[in-house]
């Protein structure tokens, strides 16, 4: 399998506060890579800087083999990385259909047409609910919306920050169904999860971060199996 | 009475609509940049130079009625690159201190390098005319003024909701960080605000002129006052709100002008300052004010 991303020594700082500290990964294609650990390790700030939204204080990341580091996120989306941010951040005074519209706004006019039918495909809710303003969606449409969304440039690369974050135990299930769906049409996808427990059994593999380094990386099922590091580095997440 | 009444909220809507335009645009850039740009203004003054420039060439206001528009067009996209590029990422404060400085800079030069007295041209010679609808007297340029504003408020609609750059820039007025990670560019989109912005002053602009006939270093000020207020009223970040401010605005002035004891007409301003510190009172955010821009 290529490498997809390559993160190499990265650090970002907000000030003189170090979130990341000298971290490497890497994600080969078709994977699903995992980051987890407590409140503050440093996950989003990760993904911010691989995203563009944060620029790094040092280090390198590579992605599909070029240096990307420091380009702003919309030339990493045209790079071929999406991210489906925490919270979402769905345009809420958008339409579902305009959702979709601005997340392909980087592919051309019938490429658009042709992926939001393709979205409403995967998630036929989407296509019910085309006029209704984003903001009236429940938990497990507006997670069906961000990842459709994020998926309308045909991305190489899928970061979801999150995304179970703050929905019912019911709609964490519908969540972790879309990221097996993802996995089985062969997306790559490295996702930051709080719920450590359903991360580990859904990831093929995951780094474990804790006071902004990687404690610990290995495939899920290594994670799963050693308890002293689980409860250690992760606790009862 | 009836007949009064009409013929006031008439011309308090043509006054309104001058306002709906500048507060518009200045609600297009405070959503994309969340600055309340106070060069906004010098759109009007620049525009009302080339006016005077063009005036004096012989030129009609056909030809002068476009050129203004263009110009407001290329100067708010100047500004946008000679002032407001270079401190994008700044803070807010930075940011609104910039457009200060925009504004007191074009005052200084056209003091400097053309006149501190004001330059006159002849309004078109309609502009006082009146025409009568069933036994009720209109200006002929607040219908103008309200027709030019209805057409200029629906292609703005047209933009914002049924293109897919106007849904981009919503998207980015609402939240700026997560439409750059769908692949909206900021620098478009920024671009794009400001030459919409230009494009609505530069309407209410040609109004304004073909009212005053005047051009001085302080042209744009009072509609930028009005533009912020009628801003402030709709509830910044909200375009709707912008346009019904603006109105509100215009129908209030020219209400309590026509309605005030002659004594206190002089005291016009100072009334509607207090209408609109009673709205905040109770309404601080404005009659429309959301947290982020909403659609027009």
């Amino acid at each position: 399998m290529s490498v997809v991303l390559e993160v190499d020594d990265l650090s970002v700082s907000y000030g003189s506060i170090v979130a990341v500290r000298n971290i490497n990964l890497e994600v080969h294609s078709g994977e699903v890579v995992g980051l987890i650990g407590p409140n503050g390790a440093g996950k989003t700030s990760t993904l911010g800087a691989i995203s563009g939204l944060l620029k790094p204080s040092s280090g390198t990341i590579k992605f599909n083999g070029d240096t990307v580091t420091g380009k702003p996120p919309d030339a990493m989306l045209r790079s071929g990385l999406a991210l489906v941010p925490e919270h979402r951040r769905l345009f809420g005074d958008l339409t579902v259909r305009e959702n979709l519209l601005v997340g392909g706004v980087s592919v051309s006019a019938k490429d658009r047409e042709r992926r939001i039918a393709e979205a409403y495909e995967l998630f036929p809710i989407l296509e019910e609910k085309a006029d209704v303003r984003s903001g009236f969606l429940s938990g497990g449409q507006a997670q069906q919306l961000a990842i459709g969304r994020a998926l309308m440039s045909n991305p190489d690369l899928i970061l979801m920050d999150e995304p179970s974050l703050g929905l019912a135990p019911t709609l964490v299930d519908v969540v972790f169904e879309l990221i097996e769906q993802l996995r089985s049409e062969g997306r790559t996808l490295l996702i930051v999860e709080q719920n450590a427990t359903r991360m580990l059994n859904a990831a093929d593999r995951a780094y474990v971060m804790r006071s902004g380094g990687i404690a610990v990386s290995g495939t899920g099922e290594e994670l799963r199996s050693r308890a002293d590091i689980f409860d250690e580095f992760v606790g009862n997440s | 009475m009836t007949s009064e009444i009409i013929q006031q909220l008439a011309d308090g809507l043509g006054r309104g609509s001058e306002f709906a335009l500048i507060a518009l645009g200045i609600a297009v850039i405070f959503g994309v940049m969340n600055l309340v740009n106070f060069a906004h203004g010098e759109l009007i003054t620049v525009s009302a130079y080339i006016a005077f420039f063009l005036f004096s060439q012989n030129l009609s206001w056909w030809f002068i009625a476009p050129a203004v528009i263009v110009t407001s067009i290329v100067v708010s996209l100047g500004i946008e690159f000679a002032a407001f590029r270079w401190v994008r990422g700044a803070s807010q404060f930075t940011q609104m201190l910039t457009s200060f400085g925009v504004h007191f800079a074009s005052q200084a030069l056209f003091i400097m390098y053309v006149s501190a007295s004001f330059r006159s041209f002849d309004r078109p010679t309609w502009v006082a005319n009146t025409v009568e609808f069933a036994g009720i007297r209109f200006e002929v340029i607040d219908l103008g003024i309200i027709g030019v504003t209805i057409v200029a408020l629906a292609g703005t609609w047209f933009v914002l909701n049924r293109t897919l750059f106007g849904i981009s820039m919503q998207a980015a007025a609402e939240d700026f960080d997560a439409a750059r990670l769908m692949g909206i560019r900021s620098d478009r989109v920024i671009r794009g605000a400001f030459l919409l912005a230009g494009a609505l002053a530069g309407i209410a602009a040609v109004f304004v002129l073909m009212r005053t006939g005047r051009a001085d270093p302080t042209a744009g000020l009072t509609p930028l006052l009005n533009g912020v207020l009628a801003a402030l009223i709709g509830g910044l970040g909200s375009l709707s709100g912008a346009v019904i401010g603006g109105l509100a605005l215009g129908l209030i002035e020219v209400l309590l002008i026509a309605n005030l004891p002659s004594g206190l007409v002089g005291l016009t301003n100072g009334f509607v300052f207090v209408l609109i510190a009673l709205l905040f009172v109770f309404r601080p955010g404005g009659l429309f004010g959301v947290e982020h821009a909403e659609r027009v």
